[in-house]
């Protein structure tokens, strides 16, 4: 057992009441952010988060645990950015070892239109405040001797984009370093309790129905990941959200050792090692929306071909594990973040493929909102009615989306 | 892996298809006709369960079909019941 184990073995795990300031539905990162927020920033500790499985069972178990802010639009490299800074200070400030480690992200260009689009996401990247720049493919071999720069004579490595300030860390040492800060100040965290409905007095929202009795709730937060529909649906809330799986898969160990985390949109696929020393390789999410976590055979026959092209190393390894997390994926690519219409229920949903990196963002934002009950800055372009205003956030800024 | 049967080439794997949408339905308690309007463009009802959808066959015959399926199982109910692996 390690130590890491061992400081969770004390946490005290509470008995539900029948009511509290603000219920959080979802303990995944986001949910469990929030709640840790709350209590630290702002003093409100009457918090329960309440979570269907175990924390970190949703997508916050299920990322590919890339950190980065390299962004299509000037809101999201913003709000992504503020992430960045937030990770890279959340060891010292929760005193949880959580992997954190900057690595860089090299973005792959095989023609010359994605050499404009790189040139272009540099100068928004760097405008806004997240170090990006564009590397010739010598440059690019030095960061990754790895690399194939002919891509096995089908994807010639034209230049990069070099993300200098993205980062990994260990996915589920984020959600329990969340939990037991928040749980330390006093908040519940509540698992195995599914919700089944929402309270209402009229249209408000007050509170949240459960399998194991009805909770009382201020203000309820759905923080829920592929299963957010049927959260907005208790509340009569529509959504521009579609669920679809994403997979992943590792290999067995590289010892060899491999820094940077390589991305590229023309394969939609993305590299990393993981602290184990695994190959973490994930792509685009499936075409059809789907609730199944079903993981295929040929998505490890393309994802593979596509990513050996690059890394010709990789054919040596072996496939050790793949998995599927199913993900709220917004119709314009961005997340959603704030009031629903609905009085009493707010929301942070739209995930989708870039959830894991906005955790601590989203959580201090979210809580910011609750407490002073003021849209921030950085959160305001993300609401819900930005779709009735016309003023959609379209960002395929991510290799998860086409 | 989901497979297909389409009515002209016969059972195919998923990745000859292109997901052309779920019929959009708009709620009948939204009565304003411009929430009609922004509802039947931006939202979607992401039905865990049952859904009635258009696919593509662009790798194949190049028609349109109407499937449906349910969303939780990925198992094909029409044009005739089909297990997804």
């Amino acid at each position: 057992m390690n130590e890491f184990v061992e400081t969770l073995l004390d946490l005290t795990w509470h008995e539900p009441k029948s009511s509290y300031d603000v219920v959080i539905i979802g303990g995944g990162g986001h949910g469990l952010a929030t709640a840790y927020y709350l209590a630290t920033r702002h003093g409100i500790t009457n918090v329960a988060v309440v979570e269907s499985s175990y924390i970190g069972s949703g997508n916050s178990g299920r990322n590919t645990t890339i950190i980065r802010a390299n962004y299509g639009i000037p809101e999201s490299v913003r709000f992504y950015q503020r992430s960045l800074e937030l990770y890279s200070t959340l060891e010292d400030e929760t005193g949880c070892w959580i992997m954190h480690a900057t690595k860089g992200l090299l973005w792959l260009a095989h023609t010359e239109t994605a050499m404009r689009a790189e040139r272009a996401r540099c100068m928004l990247n760097t405008a806004c405040g997240a170090e990006t720049v564009m590397v010739t493919p010598t440059e690019a071999k030095t960061i990754c001797p790895q690399l194939d720069l002919s891509g096995g004579g089908r994807y010639p490595v034209l230049g990069a984009s070099h993300h200098t300030g993205a980062a990994t860390a260990r996915h589920d040492r984020v959600v329990w370093a969340y939990a037991q800060g928040a749980m330390r100040e006093g908040v519940h965290v509540l698992q195995n309790t599914k919700v089944t409905g929402l309270l209402k007095d009229g249209d408000r929202v007050t509170g949240v129905q459960t399998a194991n009795g009805n909770i009382a709730a201020g203000v309820v937060l759905s923080a829920v990941g592929g299963n957010v529909t049927t959260i907005a649906n208790y509340a009569d809330v529509r959504l521009p959200v579609r669920t679809h799986p994403l997979q992943a898969f590792v290999t067995n160990g590289y010892a060899q050792g491999f820094g940077p985390i390589i991305s590229d949109t023309e394969l939609f696929c993305y590299v990393s090692q993981t602290a184990r020393g695994q190959m973490l390789i994930g792509a685009e999410f499936d075409p059809q929306p789907s609730y199944s976590k079903q993981s295929s055979f040929n998505f490890l026959q393309s994802c593979s071909s596509k990513v050996s092209h690059l890394l010709p190393f990789l054919r040596q390894l072996r496939i050790l594990r793949q998995w599927t997390g199913i993900c709220d994926v917004s119709a314009d690519f961005s997340p959603i973040m704030g009031e629903t219409g609905a009085d009493g229920l707010l929301i942070t949903t739209g995930w989708g493929t870039w959830g894991f990196k906005a955790i601590p963002a989203g959580g201090s934002l979210m809580a910011e909102m609750i407490a002073t009950g003021t849209t921030p800055e950085l959160l305001r372009p993300f609401s819900l009615d930005r779709f009735a205003r016309d003023h959609a956030l379209a960002d395929q800024g991510s290799t998860g989306t086409r | 892996m989901l497979w297909l049967t389409c009515p002209n080439c016969g059972r195919r794997p998923i990745d000859e298809f292109a997901f052309g949408g779920e019929f959009p339905t708009v709620p009948d308690r939204i009565t304003d006709a411009d929430d009609r309007d922004i509802d039947a463009i931006w939202m979607f009802d992401n039905v865990a369960g049952i859904t009635t959808e258009r696919w593509f066959h662009h790798a194949g015959c190049r028609r349109w079909q109407t499937v449906r399926r349910n969303t939780i199982t990925d198992l094909i109910l029409e044009p005739e019941t089909d297990t997804v692996y």
